[in-house]
C-alpha cells in the first residue's frame, strides 16, 4: 500500500517547526546505511533543483568515490526570481532538510555539511541556523551555514563549491564534476533542499512511496504562492487551486527562467511529472508555473527575462556574454516593434548557437526559453518583426 | 682563425640576435592582437614569433662563442655562464649573460608548456620584458662601436619597434570591453568567508 | 578515438584554432569556437594536434572519448 507523505503537513506555515514537534510528530530518522540508496531508487526520487536527476543515482557516485571525506553541500540557494518554495521548506521545515543532509551524510560518508542559503534570503538563514542550533552536538560540529551571493549562476553545483572553497560563487570548468572532486578536492554531493525534505520522508517510510512536488504559482492567478501537489497530478488542477488562470489563451512559463513557455490550454492537461515533461521536450526545472494573460506581450516579457538572465552571466565564457546580450537586445528591438533588417533570422540563428558553449548551463537555459518562446509566440514575433504590429495589445482592444 | 675574424663575427652575429629579438618581442605582443591579414593567418604570428626566436639563438650561440674564444679579450667560459663574473665591462656584459639565461628558460617552458601548464610557462614567459631591455643595454655597454651612426641607427629601430608595440599592446588591453565586466562580474560573486 | 574539448573559461576567442582545423572548428559572430561534434578522424588527427599545440591559453584539448559514469 504506498502512501503519499507531504512536507506541509504539520503545524502551521507561519513559523519554523521545531525540533521537539518534528520528532513527536515523525519518530527519529533510521541510520543511513547502502540501503537507503536502494529505498531512493524504489520510490524514483529526482532532484527538485532543476535538473530532475535521479537521487540515488547522485548518491552512488558520491558514494562510491567517498573515501569517508565526501562533503553533503545543502543547496538553497534559490536564485531563480520566481520560485519561493525552497525557502518555504526551509522557513518552516528546516528539521527536513537537516534530517536529509544527515541521512545523506551518514550514507555517502561525509564528515562535512554545508549548507548554502541564498544572501537575500534572510529569515530562511536564521531559522536554518537556529535549527542548526537545536541539533545533536555532533551535527553542530561537522555543519556550517553560508550564505550564497544574490546571483542567479550561485546556485550552480561548481558554482557553490567554488564558492565554499575559495568565496567565489561561479561556475567553474568541468571535468572534473563535482561529485568527483567538490568541497577541498572532495567528492561532494549537492542536493537541493526541497529533495533532502523528501529523502527525510521517503527513509522513514521505506517501500513504495508517492512524492510530492511543490509548485511557485505566480503571475495572473488570484492565489500567487507555494503549493503542494501530487506527482502526476495535472498542471490544471494545480491551476484551479490558486484561483485561476482565468481566461484561456494565455501562455505559461513553466520551470521559471530557466524553463520555457508553453501554451496555457495544452499545458492544463499535462502531468506534473519532470521526467514526462522532459521527454514532451519541456522541464519542469524548480516548479515556478507563471501564467503570462493573452493580453501581456510574450515577445515583450521573453525580451524582459532574456536581458536579466544576460545580465546575470558570470561573464567567463565569450558565447554566453556575447551571444545572450546580441539576443536580449535584438528581441528587445523587436519587442518594441522597431527590429532591424534581418532580426528574427539573427536570433533563431544565434539561439542554435548557444547549448553547450559555456562552462555552465546558463546559455543553454537562455537558449531553451528562447526557444521555447520562438514557438509559443510565433505569431507575435512575425507580426512584431515584420509588420511592426503587437499582436497582444490587438487581441485586448478587440476584447 | 683570424682574430678579426672572431670579433667581427661575435659583434654581427650580436647585432643579428638583437635585432630578432626585437621582432620576436614585436611579434609577441602582436600575436596577442590577433593580428592578420590578407593571406597571413593569425596563427602564423604565432609561429613566427616561436621561429624567430629560436633562430636568435643559434645566432646568440654564436655570438658567444666566437666572442668568449676571441683570445684577443680572452674571456673564457665563466664569462658566458656566470652573470657579472666577467673582469671586462663587468656589469655590461654580464647583463648579456643574464639575458641569455633567462632567454632560455623562456624558451624550455615554451618548448614544454603543454607538461607544466599554463600558469607556470606564463609565469616565466613574463620573464621576456627582462630579456629585451637586457640585450639593448648590453649592446650599448659592451659594444665597442656602439655609438658608430649606424650601429645607433639599428639600436634606435629596434627600440623604436618594440615601444610602438608595446604602447599598441597597452592600448590593446584597455580597450577591452570584456575586462571591466569580468571583473564587475567576479566582485558581485565574491564574498569574504568567515571561517 | 579521440575528440576535441575547449575549456570554455580559458578560451579567450583568439581563433588560431579554426584557422588551423576548419573542417571541424568554425567561429560564432564573436569569434569563439563551435567544435564539430564526434571523434577527430585519423586523417586530421594531426591538425587537431597542431591546433590543440597552437592555442594561446592552452584550452582547447584532446581527449578520448568518454563513456559518461552517471548518466540520466
Amino acid at each position: 500500500m504506498s502512501v503519499r507523505h507531504s512536507i506541509i503537513d504539520g503545524p502551521a506555515l507561519d513559523a519554523p517547526e521545531s525540533l521537539d514537534s518534528h520528532l513527536a510528530r515523525l519518530g527519529h530518522l533510521p541510520t543511513g546505511s547502502r540501503e537507503v540508496i536502494d529505498v531512493l531508487d524504489a520510490a524514483g526520487l529526482r532532484g527538485r533543483g532543476g535538473a530532475a536527476f535521479p537521487v540515488a543515482t547522485k548518491w552512488r557516485a558520491v558514494a562510491e568515490r567517498s573515501r569517508r571525506d565526501a562533503v553533503v553541500l545543502v543547496n538553497g540557494a534559490e536564485g531563480e526570481p520566481l520560485s519561493a518554495k525552497d525557502r518555504l521548506v526551509m522557513e518552516t521545515r528546516p528539521h527536513l532538510v537537516l534530517d536529509g543532509a544527515l541521512l545523506a551524510a551518514r550514507t555517502v560518508r561525509a564528515r562535512e555539511v554545508v549548507v548554502y542559503v541564498g544572501e537575500e534570503h534572510r529569515r530562511a538563514l536564521a531559522v536554518m541556523q537556529h535549527a542548526l542550533g537545536e541539533r545533536s552536538a555532533q551535527e553542530r560540529r561537522s555543519t556550517r551555514v553560508l550564505a550564497a551571493p544574490a546571483r542567479y549562476v550561485a546556485g550552480e553545483e561548481s558554482a557553490a563549491v567554488h564558492f565554499v572553497n575559495e568565496g567565489v560563487a561561479l561556475p567553474t570548468t568541468t571535468p572534473p564534476r563535482v561529485f568527483e572532486r567538490g568541497v577541498a578536492g572532495r567528492p561532494t554531493l549537492v542536493q537541493n533542499v526541497e529533495t533532502l525534505a523528501h529523502v527525510a520522508l521517503a527513509a522513514r517510510h521505506g517501500g513504495a512511496v508517492r512524492g510530492t512536488a511543490l509548485l511557485t504559482l505566480s503571475g495572473a492567478v488570484p492565489r500567487r504562492g507555494v503549493l503542494e501537489v501530487a506527482e502526476g497530478s495535472s498542471i490544471g488542477e494545480a491551476l484551479g487551486r490558486a484561483g485561476g488562470p482565468g481566461d484561456h489563451g494565455g501562455a505559461l512559463l513553466l520551470g521559471g527562467y530557466f524553463g520555457g513557455w508553453v501554451d496555457l490550454d495544452q499545458a492544463a492537461a499535462m502531468p506534473v511529472d519532470a521526467a514526462w515533461l522532459r521527454s514532451a521536450g519541456m522541464a519542469l526545472g524548480c516548479g515556478v508555473v507563471a501564467v503570462l494573460p493573452a493580453s501581456r506581450c510574450g515577445v515583450a516579457e521573453t525580451a524582459r527575462i532574456l536581458g536579466w538572465l544576460a545580465e546575470q552571466s558570470a561573464r567567463q565564457c565569450g558565447p554566453c556574454v556575447f551571444g545572450l546580450r546580441a539576443i536580449a537586445e535584438a528581441v528587445q528591438r523587436i519587442a518594441e516593434r522597431r527590429p532591424q533588417e534581418g532580426d528574427l533570422h539573427r536570433v533563431e540563428r544565434w539561439s542554435q548557437q548557444l547549448a553547450g558553449r559555456g562552462a555552465c548551463k546558463h546559455p543553454d537555459g537562455a537558449a531553451a526559453l528562447l526557444q521555447s518562446a520562438l514557438r509559443v509566440f510565433a505569431g507575435d514575433f512575425t507580426m512584431n518583426q515584420v509588420r511592426r504590429t503587437c499582436v497582444a495589445t490587438a487581441r485586448t482592444a478587440a476584447a | 682563425m683570424n682574430n678579426t675574424l672572431l670579433w667581427y663575427t661575435a659583434r654581427a652575429a650580436g647585432i643579428v640576435s638583437l635585432v630578432f629579438l626585437s621582432a620576436v618581442v614585436v611579434l609577441g605582443l602582436l600575436a596577442r592582437m590577433r593580428v592578420e591579414g590578407r593571406g597571413w593567418p593569425r596563427f602564423l604570428t604565432a609561429a613566427v614569433h616561436r621561429d624567430l626566436a629560436l633562430l636568435s639563438l643559434v645566432f646568440l650561440s654564436i655570438h658567444i662563442v666566437t666572442a668568449v674564444t676571441d683570445p684577443f679579450t680572452a674571456l673564457g667560459l665563466n664569462a658566458a655562464v656566470v652573470p657579472f663574473g666577467s673582469y671586462y665591462r663587468t656589469f655590461w656584459l654580464g647583463l648579456g649573460t643574464l639575458s641569455v639565461e633567462l632567454m632560455l628558460a623562456v624558451v624550455v617552458t615554451s618548448l614544454v608548456r603543454r607538461w607544466i601548464g599554463q600558469r607556470a610557462w606564463k609565469a616565466v614567459h613574463w620573464a621576456a620584458y627582462a630579456v629585451w631591455p637586457m640585450a639593448v643595454l648590453h649592446g650599448i655597454g659592451t659594444g665597442t662601436d656602439a655609438f658608430t651612426l649606424w650601429s645607433l641607427a639599428v639600436t634606435i629601430v629596434c627600440v623604436g619597434g618594440v615601444a610602438v608595440a608595446l604602447m599598441w599592446r597597452v592600448d590593446y588591453a584597455r580597450r577591452d570591453p570584456l575586462r571591466e565586466e569580468k571583473r564587475a562580474a567576479a566582485a558581485a560573486s565574491t564574498r569574504e568567508l568567515v571561517r | 578515438m579521440q575528440e576535441l574539448s575547449v575549456d570554455r573559461i580559458r578560451c579567450d576567442g583568439s581563433g588560431f584554432c579554426a584557422e588551423m582545423l576548419p573542417e571541424m572548428i568554425q567561429l560564432d559572430d564573436w569569434g569563439y569556437p563551435i567544435l564539430a561534434r564526434g571523434a577527430v578522424p585519423a586523417d586530421l588527427m594531426q591538425h587537431a594536434r597542431r591546433a590543440v599545440a597552437a592555442c594561446p591559453v592552452l584550452a582547447l584539448k584532446l581527449r578520448a572519448r568518454e563513456r559518461e559514469v552517471v548518466r540520466r
